[in-house]
């Protein structure tokens, strides 16, 4: 299932890639999760990974920041490249990576401090800042994640007194703060209410400009609605990865097609 | 039976269980409190102890639980942070890990006499320092360094793994976020625990009677250099505790009065106690509604 991506794949030379991953491989002990995975990523672009639960989209996006060191008896081959660099050559730090590629998870994490501190924290532990400095940061970040009107009054209150969709936005705050090149989401969206994914989803079109985006999500809708390329995953396989359109209207391999119009996953 | 009927009378058990526990709480406190609070008076909390006639005091015992008590704390509070960030955080799965844990929790079950013993032995005798408050304060340590450890280690471990994910995505250490985001997360629960434990130190006596010593020397609470014999602050001095003074005369209290100060001082030993659970909880809460803002 693996060969022939290379065919698939668009050839569009506008934006450098920002990540180039070859061959990943990832197993949870003995079990192989990802099976070789070559994916390219552009700078400004919104790519969507989908496929069904188990297909190893969640597993190889937590790769891109080396979140799966975290969990005992994993085992990663493969290249990981950043901007040219190996993420997992010896000595290389996954602090200053992290600080590159920030991450958002499925159930908005807030810290049980206020949203100001949420916002900050990531930045005071880097370096000294003056108050200004922050504040204008807090400020900064809480627009770009569109949550700043709904919290600007009560910045000092518990981020954890938020409603859930506004939690996640500060959440997203809290990465955009550090000022990565690029923001992963784990199905951001999939523990909150209509409304407010819809809210989050034109923030990170708005988002685009300024950061790359690489997104799972479990919402076709969601994917062709605000990504410009999506990759279908099976059985830890990458099915095929194009643009979004083309996966949507005209995919070429028959799983995709059938995943996509809702044959199964 | 059906399901209604049988919820009905599990229900029933738990409500006559949970009251007996209640019943038997309520009239031990109150039995100590009727027999005790009539003998409390500001020369009974202040007065030193008599030997022989009545009308003696337990201020000096009760100065020297407290000493004993915060001597105790600075001395645990420290290594069960660390122990405790080490087996939460950083231990990895392995046997090492097992030992250090199987120790921690055998120490833990360990009587607390044979932990006076010990204390006798190794403090008192070995490092020659003799029935003194700092005997004392290092069994109270062994005693209570387990129960710490362990309380810590749990608090932080409560704290969800999302939290540690969302830290280490920012781009914060791991030692970074263990400071910054578990700690001050887990905290309230330590707060809450290292009080509940220092009620445990307070009222503790067979750790102490070897190695704290079971003489109350008059102290000078005028002079309080340390390095003086007769200091309140000095560590190298004999001190009998609340709880030591009162097994000590109802075992060998040769007083007239032995059964009113035993009561007195039961009454206050109580008392102490309550009001540390009663702190542990509002310090715990407030902690944590300062650190959150809910």
């Amino acid at each position: 299932m693996a060969m022939a991506i290379e065919a698939t794949e668009p050839d569009k030379t506008a934006a450098p890639p920002i990540i180039d991953t070859e061959d990943v491989h990832l197993w949870y002990g003995s079990n192989e999760a990802l099976k070789g995975i070559n994916l390219t990523f552009k700078e400004h672009e919104i790519t969507a990974l989908i496929g069904p639960s188990g297909c190893g989209k969640s597993t190889y996006l937590r790769t891109l920041n080396r979140m799966n060191d975290l969990i005992p008896g994993v085992t990663i081959k493969g290249e990981v490249k950043l901007k040219g660099k190996d993420i997992y050559a010896p000595g290389n730090d996954t602090v200053s990576l992290r600080k590159e590629v920030g991450m958002v998870f499925q159930q908005p994490n807030p810290f049980p401090f206020s949203i100001y501190d949420n916002v900050t924290y990531g930045l005071r532990l880097g370096k000294q800042h003056t108050r200004e400095q922050l504040d204008e940061a807090v400020e900064t970040a809480l627009r770009q994640a569109a949550v700043w009107e709904e919290v600007k009054d009560k910045l000092h209150d518990s981020a954890l007194g938020l409603s859930g969709g506004q939690q996640q936005r500060v959440c997203i705050a809290r990465v955009l703060a550090v000022k990565p090149d690029v923001v992963l989401l784990d199905e951001p969206t999939s523990a909150l209410d209509p409304i407010s994914s819809s809210q989050i989803e034109s923030m990170l079109v708005a988002l685009k400009k300024d950061y790359t985006i690489i997104l799972v999500t479990h919402n076709m809708s969601q994917a062709s609605r605000i990504s410009d390329r999506t990759a279908f995953f099976l059985q830890g396989h990458l099915v095929e990865y194009d643009d979004t359109k083309t996966i949507f209207l005209n995919p070429h391999k028959k799983e995709t097609e059938d995943y996509i119009s809702g044959r199964f996953g | 039976m059906n399901a209604k009927r049988s919820d009905k009378i599990a229900t029933g058990v738990l409500y006559a269980m949970s009251g007996i526990i209640v019943l038997i709480l309520a009239l031990l406190l109150f039995y100590i409190l009727a027999n005790g609070l009539p003998h409390i008076s500001w020369h009974f909390l202040t007065a030193p102890a008599q030997s022989f006639e009545k009308g003696g005091g337990i201020g000096v015992q009760l100065f020297n639980s407290f000493y004993l008590l915060i001597l105790s704390m600075v001395i645990s509070t420290p290594i069960s942070i660390w122990a405790g960030i080490y087996l939460s955080e950083y231990a990895k799965p392995n046997r090492l890990t097992n030992i250090i844990r199987t120790s921690i929790e055998i120490l833990s079950s360990l009587p607390s006499v044979v932990v006076g013993l010990f204390g006798f032995l190794v403090f008192a005798v070995q490092a020659g320092f003799g029935f003194s408050i700092l005997s004392g304060a290092l069994a109270l340590t062994v005693f209570n360094l387990p129960l710490l450890t362990r309380n810590v280690e749990d608090s932080l471990r409560s704290v969800a793994f999302t939290q540690r994910e969302a830290g280490l995505a920012l781009g914060l250490s791991r030692w970074e976020t263990v400071i910054h985001v578990i700690l001050p997360e887990a905290l309230p629960g330590i707060i809450t625990g290292m009080i509940l434990s220092a009620g445990r130190v307070f009222g503790e006596a067979a750790a102490l009677i070897y190695t704290a010593g079971q003489s109350a020397p008059t102290l000078d609470f005028t002079n309080w250099n340390p390095f003086y014999i007769a200091s309140p602050l000095n560590p190298m001095r004999p001190a009998e505790t609340l709880a030591v003074h009162i097994w000590k005369i109802n075992s060998e209290g040769i007083i007239p009065d032995a059964a009113a100060v035993s009561a007195g001082a039961s009454a206050v030993l109580i008392i102490a106690v309550l009001l540390f659970n009663i702190l542990a909880r509002l310090i715990g809460n407030k902690v944590y509604k300062r650190l959150t803002g809910v």
